[in-house]
Formats: C-alpha cells, structure tokens, sequence
C-alpha cells in the first residue's frame, strides 16, 4: 500500500484556485520530488497533505487512512514530518527548545533524549549551538534544525519543501547527503525543490507541476532525460 | 547532560525570575525616586506641617514606594493577561477588566458565603482568602476560555477589528449581567468584602532616621498576602511558560503558529489554555484587589484594566517579563503621583491627577520608545 496517495485534490486560497486535481502516490521507501516554477503549487500540495490547507476537493490517504479532513496535529500525530518551506525554526526558541518542539507527541523523556542523540550524529554542529536562539542561527544552521526538528518525530513519511534554498553549495551537497542517508535508513521522502538537477539526482521517481496540475510524470532517470524538463527545469537547451 | 539541562531549567525558572522581578521593583523604585529627591530638591519650599518639601518626600518616600509596588504587582498580574494572549493571538482581549471583576465577585460572594467571623483566627481568615482566591481562579480562567470559544474563536479569519469589537461587546454584558445577578440576588449591585482587624493592622516594618527626619516604614497585613500572593503567581507563571511542555508549545504558538501545528501542537487547545491562565491570573488578582479596596461593582474592572493593559504597553505588548516590568513602573509612577503631585503643585492638582500624570509619563516614553521598555516580542521567554 502507498504510504502517500492524494486523489483529485483541489485546494484554494479564497478565490485563487492553487491545486486542480492532483493525484499521485508515495510508495514505502521511496524518494519521491515534485519540481515545478515558482508558483505552480509546489509548497500547497505539502501544506494541503499536512492539514495546513484544507482541501475543498478529493482524499489524501495516509496508509490507506483519510486524513482529508483531520487537523494538523493529528496529522502530524500519524506520522508526518514536514520541514517548510524558509526554514521557520521557532526564533526565540534555544536550539534544545526547538528539538523538543519536534519531539512534542514524543512523551517517554528517555526516547526524546535518545533521538536527540541521533540528530546530533547527523548534524553535530547542532550540539555546538545548543543554548543559542534559533533566530540568531546562520542560514545554514537554520535549515539543519529545521531538518533535525522534523526528524526528532522519526516520520514515517518526510516532506521537505525546497531544502536547499539559499545554501551555499557545498551545504546543498551535504543536505541531499543526509536526504540520501535518511532515505536509507528507511524514511520516506516528499522532496519539493528548485535545484531540479540534485532533486531528480536523488529522487526514484518524480512528478511535474504546472499551475496546479501534474503535467508530467515518472522515474527520475526519465525525467532527466526529457527534453522538456531539460528545457524548463534543468537550464539545458 | 540532560541533567544538567533540566537542573538549569529548574534555576532558570525559579531563581531567575525571581532574582529578575527584584531587579525590576529595586530599579523601578531607585530611578523614579531618584528622579522624585532630585524635583524635591530643585523645587524645594516651605509645605505643611512646618516641613520643607525635600523633608516630607524624604519622610514619606519609603511608605509611599511600598503602596506603590502593592499596586503594580496588581498590574502586573492583569497585565499578564492581556499580553498572552496578544502574544498568541495578536488580539486584545479587552474583556479582560471584566474577567477580573467577574473574579472579584465570585471570591466576595464565596467570602460572604463562607461567613468567617471578623474575630476569627488569622490561620482561618487565611483559609479562607486563599480559598476565595481559587475559587475566583477557577471562575475566571474558565469564563475566559468560554469567552474565547463563544466570542473569539469564530472569528479568528476575521479582519482584526472584529474580534475587537466582539470583546467590546463581552465586556459590557458581563458588567451587565453581573450587575443584573447582584440586583436579583441582593438588591443592591455593589458587595462588600468582609473587614477582618487582623488584617487590616499597620505591622512596623521599621523606623529609622534619614538626613534627620524621622522614617517610618509600615505595612497593612493583608498587604504582605497581597505581595506574598503575587509573587508566587508571577514566579509560578515564569515557571510555566519557561520550563514546562506546555509553556514552550505557548511560545511556539505565539512566535509561529502553522509551524507549531506542524509540531503536532493542538493549537487551539494551546489558545484555551492561554486564556485559562491568563482569565485565572486575572480572576485571582480581581479577589486581591477586591480585598485591598473592600468594595466592589460590576465597573470596578474598567480603571485597573485600562492601567494594566497600559502597563502591558508600557512594556511591550506580547512580552510577558515587559509586563511584569510595566506593571510595577506604572505602579510605582502612579503611587508617587498620587502622593506628591498636590504638594509639588502648591495644591493646584490633588491626588485625582494621578492618573493623567501617570499616563503623561507613559505617552512621553512610548514616543520615545514605542515598542514598550521591552520591545514587543512575541513569544520570548518570560
Ligand atoms: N497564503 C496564500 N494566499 C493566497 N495565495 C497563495 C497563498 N500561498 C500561495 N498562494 C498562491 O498559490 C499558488 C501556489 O503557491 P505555492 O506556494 O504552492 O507555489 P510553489 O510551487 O511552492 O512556488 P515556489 O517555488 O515559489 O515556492 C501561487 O499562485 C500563489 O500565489
Ligand atoms: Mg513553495
């Protein structure tokens, strides 16, 4: 069964019509990427899954469950994680502070420390900032918290939207590394980004959005290879 | 590690905030009555009683700080109410007054009901307050989380005057529904606190003598409950907001709230239980203040709302160490007005100027600072 589906989902922001119809699938153990232009509906399709845009139109299933109609934290509560769009660490928040936030549903105090321990192996330059605000972190170090917030959940189903953004590349290299890493540890991903050419490197397969509809879809070799992805994604002619 | 973590949790919401509102009351105190010794000084003449103006400040001054502090850690207390929930909500609750008077209500009809004879024990009496207290805690904070329900929350999309208005319109229903009960019930709209001699004894503190005049320091009894009462709130509110789950679920709300939901934050329980705190801070502070003046009515809210909300402005909005600070400045401002400003003028403005003193200082400083002493920021640490 698809840890993801979304069946005709239709979402809008008043009278702006965002998503037309979407359907697509996750499957367990997959690296899926939506690539799409500023605007096509990218960031909507992640927050309508998440319950932070209702969807007037169609299903979201969460292995096999509706989750339509349920509010975020519920949403969240059934395991997904979704690291947003610009980071949005909790600024007046201490590093620690912000882990916790991630491990909010997480009770048992022991647990909490122990994946706290795990995030630090990925991004040790965490532990170093432990005490210090989120708002005075460098972008970079912003964007591993926001990450290693979402993994304190442990989702069984990640959305990253647009990971990389405004990272110098090496960061860009080390974050698709720790995408790839997750991955193999089994997580699945829902990778939004502009850098279409890392995301269609890492990504199985993938999905291409215009204005609010699916145009385009398949592996992620055959994405690469299509003359119009090339064209409009991928700055090749 | 995580030990030491929580241990510095445990200091940080304990002793820090204790250490800090000392801070605030011992500068508030040394920066207004500097200012204060020094007008005396400059202005100095002949007063009353034979005494020159700088002899009566001197003489006064101690007594007249204490009063002053009583009264703003009752701001501050109020204040904490409206600033949460700015905080999570950027919304004033101007219902808030009315939560309060509701609170001081619910503890002088549990007074009267309990029926504590005047000459009783002091350890009954004090039973007895502090059961009024809960009782007006628990009445508050849970009419304040109606009142969000009912009044608030179906107009959370809305522009923000809506709300605004709504809780205008909360605000004289409750002074009138509560005014309609009392009339009912007791024919008259306004209770009066029952008087215990035990507590309403000057206890010394000290006396001493200052540049030759002769200083007397004293306290009400009921005074020290005050005091006692609202530091134990302030430092338990500092405890929950600092280092509690529920307390950093609050900052996350305030400072980003789509992404404290995707934390798995239920966030409109967060929002009740802001108004819960606040309503209850609000509610227990409606049963002090209510104890301190003896006699209350449904308007009795207005005047100490309008100064907390001042004194939460004053600090800056959304922040709740800025309102714990505003609360005892505008505090210490007012009792300093309100005892000097008829002698300082020749008598040409009494005590009732207080208030517009008071507000004029404020207007000086939020021009000069308009985000408040703190700078408004939502969500911060207490
Ligand atoms: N809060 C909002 N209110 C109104 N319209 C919105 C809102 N958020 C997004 N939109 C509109 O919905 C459409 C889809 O936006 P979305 O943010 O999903 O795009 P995106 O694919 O993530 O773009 P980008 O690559 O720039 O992040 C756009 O036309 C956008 O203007
Ligand atoms: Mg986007």
């Amino acid at each position: 069964m698809a840890v993801l589906e979304l069946i005709d989902v239709h979402a809008y922001y008043g009278h702006i019509h965002a998503l037309k119809g979407i359907s697509f699938k996750v499957e367990p153990g997959e690296i899926v990427t939506l690539i799409g232009a500023n605007g096509a509906g990218k960031s909507t399709t992640l927050r309508t899954i998440s319950g932070l845009v209702r969807a007037r139109h169609g299903r979201v299933l969460l292995n096999g469950e509706d989750i339509t109609h349920l509010p975020p934290h519920e949403i969240v509560a059934r395991g997904v994680g979704h690291v947003p769009e610009g980071r949005r660490v909790f600024p007046q928040l201490t590093v620690w502070e912000n882990l916790e936030m991630g491990a909010y549903t997480v009770k048992d105090r022991r647990e909490v420390a122990r994946r706290m321990e795990f995030v630090f192996t990925i991004f040790p330059r965490l532990k170093e900032r432990l005490h210090q605000k989120g708002g005075t972190l460098s972008g970079g170090e912003q964007q591993m918290l926001a990450i290693a917030r979402a993994l304190m959940m442990q989702p069984r189903i990640l959305l990253m939207d647009e990971p990389s953004m405004g990272l110098a590349p090496i960061l860009v290299e080390s974050i698709f590394e720790v995408i790839r890493q997750l991955n193999q540890h089994g997580t699945t991903i829902l990778l939004v980004e502009q850098n279409a050419h890392m995301a269609l490197q890492v990504a199985h397969r993938g999905y291409v959005l215009e204005t609010g509809r699916i145009v385009l879809e398949g592996t992620a070799r055959e994405l690469a290879n299509n003359p119009q992805v090339q064209a409009a994604y991928l700055g090749m002619h | 590690m995580r030990k030491a973590i929580s241990q510095s949790v445990l200091y940080q919401a304990l002793v820090v905030p204790l250490i800090q509102l000392f801070v605030f009351v011992a500068i508030s105190l040394l920066v207004i009555g500097s200012v204060i010794l020094i007008l005396a000084a400059l202005f100095n003449r002949p007063v009353t009683g034979g005494m020159t103006l700088l002899q009566f400040v001197i003489r006064t001054l101690p007594q007249v700080a204490i009063d002053g502090l009583v009264i703003g850690f009752l701001y501050a207390m109020i204040a904490l109410g409206y600033t949460m929930v700015y905080g999570v909500l950027q919304f004033i609750n101007f219902a808030h007054s009315e939560i309060f008077m509701v609170g001081a209500f619910i503890g002088v009809e549990l007074m009267l009901a309990l029926a504590i004879p005047s000459t009783a024990p002091l350890m009954l009496i004090m039973a007895g307050i502090l059961l009024a207290v809960a009782a007006g805690m628990v009445g508050s904070g849970l009419l304040a989380v109606v009142i969000e329900r009912v009044a608030y929350r179906p107009l959370r999309g809305a522009p923000r005057l809506v709300p605004l208005i709504s809780a205008i319109g909360v605000s004289f229903f409750l002074q009138d529904a509560v005014r309609a009960i009392e009339g009912l019930l007791n024919n008259a709209f306004y209770r009066n606190y029952p008087s215990f001699p035990i507590l309403n004894q000057q206890i010394q503190l000290a006396t001493f003598t200052l540049a030759g005049q002769p200083i007397q320091m004293q306290i009400q009894a009921k005074v020290i409950f005050i005091i006692i009462a609202s530091l134990v709130m302030l430092t338990g509110l500092n405890f929950v907001v600092n280092a509690t789950r529920l307390g950093r679920a609050i900052r996350a709300v305030a400072q980003d709230r789509p992404t404290a939901a995707l934390m798995g934050v239920d966030v409109d329980r967060i929002i009740m239980l802001t108004f819960l705190i606040g309503g209850a801070l609000g509610g227990a502070t409606g049963v002090l203040f209510g104890i301190r003046v003896g006699r209350i009515d449904p308007y009795v809210g207005f005047i100490p709302g309008i100064k907390a909300f001042t004194a939460a402005v004053l600090g800056g909005i959304g922040n709740i160490t800025g309102a714990m600070l505003g609360g005892i400045v505008l505090g210490v401002l007012e009792g300093f007005a309100g005892a000097y400003l008829s002698q300082f003028t020749g008598g040409a403005f009494g005590t009732e100027y207080k208030d517009i003193f008071a507000f004029l200082i404020l207007i000086l400083i939020l021009m000069f600072r308009p985000t408040g002493l703190l700078g408004e920021q939502v969500g911060q640490k207490a």
